[in-house]
């Protein structure tokens, strides 16, 4: 288990500068997830399964998912089909794969060996962090609820364009 | 059973700040400081892990969650801000949003 946390460091550091010495946000992106699900190994080891799946469902998926459909709708210039085609090469999936494909072999190893004590430090489960979660900390969950709440708000005004009317028969007269 | 040592853990969480650090200071398109910032607070919520695991409390894990709750509001108002940012200045040029001058 010290060996599957080094690799995993490693691949976590190694991902994160790829990702800091990119110039296509994509490529960025593909190796931000590698570094997400890197971390994500650590937690793992470090006796933490519930926020090992926290990380990936919440920065691996939902983070990274609307940071893609943002490129999305800002991409709104000359990305042809050519563009597209040199996007689809080997030698820019081939870095994210390899180093994946390395996580993955740890995250087999670990669950095969699967005796608790194998655990570098001891596991800290789901329920505890609930009981602590809903106990003490109650207070933290209200103001991240009310911070969520300004997050939407503040994202609907923000994100809002101006609306342009279309139709002759709408258009304000008044304005 | 040997726990690992928290210094391990702890440089793994600094050496990721600093690269999100060097590399917010560095770029200047706004995608790419955002996923800086990104970057800097998992490894803050990496040193509340490994603390949390160095004590085998559950603390450390509460307060990933917040910052985790915290990184999700902060981009979701990041991006609408982008998307505003290009649609008024058709850039994401960061040094492009000067016009206050200040």
């Amino acid at each position: 288990m010290e060996l599957t946390f080094f690799i995993a460091a490693a691949i976590a550091i190694l991902a994160t500068i790829m990702v800091v010495t990119q110039y296509n946000l994509i490529h960025a992106l593909l190796y931000l997830v590698v570094s997400f699900l890197a971390i994500s190994v650590v937690f793992f080891t470090l006796g933490a399964p519930f926020m090992a799946a926290l990380e990936i469902i919440i920065y691996a998926g939902a983070i990274v998912v609307l940071i893609i459909f943002v490129i999305m709708m800002l991409n709104l210039t000359t990305e042809d089909i050519q563009h597209e085609k040199e996007w689809l090469q080997p030698r820019i999936w081939i870095g994210p794969a390899v180093l994946s494909f390395i996580l993955l072999v740890e995250l087999v190893y670990i669950f095969t060996i699967d005796t608790p004590a194998n655990y570098r430090s001891t596991p800290v489960e789901a329920k505890a962090v609930g009981m602590s979660l809903f106990g003490p900390y109650v207070l933290g969950v209200q103001l991240s609820g009310m911070l969520l709440m300004a997050g939407i708000v503040g994202a609907y005004h923000l994100g809002r364009q101006k609306k342009k009317v279309i139709h002759r028969f709408l258009e304000r007269t008044d304005a | 059973m040997t726990t690992l040592p928290m210094e391990y853990g702890l440089l793994l969480a600094g050496i990721l700040f600093v690269i999100g650090l060097v590399s917010l200071l560095i770029r200047r398109n706004i995608i790419f400081m955002l996923i800086s910032v990104e970057i800097m607070l998992n490894a803050a919520g990496l040193a509340f892990i490994v603390a949390g695991a160095r004590w085998a409390q559950a603390d450390g894990q509460v307060m990933f969650i917040f910052i985790v709750t915290m990184a999700a509001a902060e981009v979701s108002v990041g991006l609408a801000l982008i998307l505003q940012l290009y649609h008024n200045l058709k850039t994401l040029d960061s040094d492009a949003a000067n016009l206050m001058y200040g």
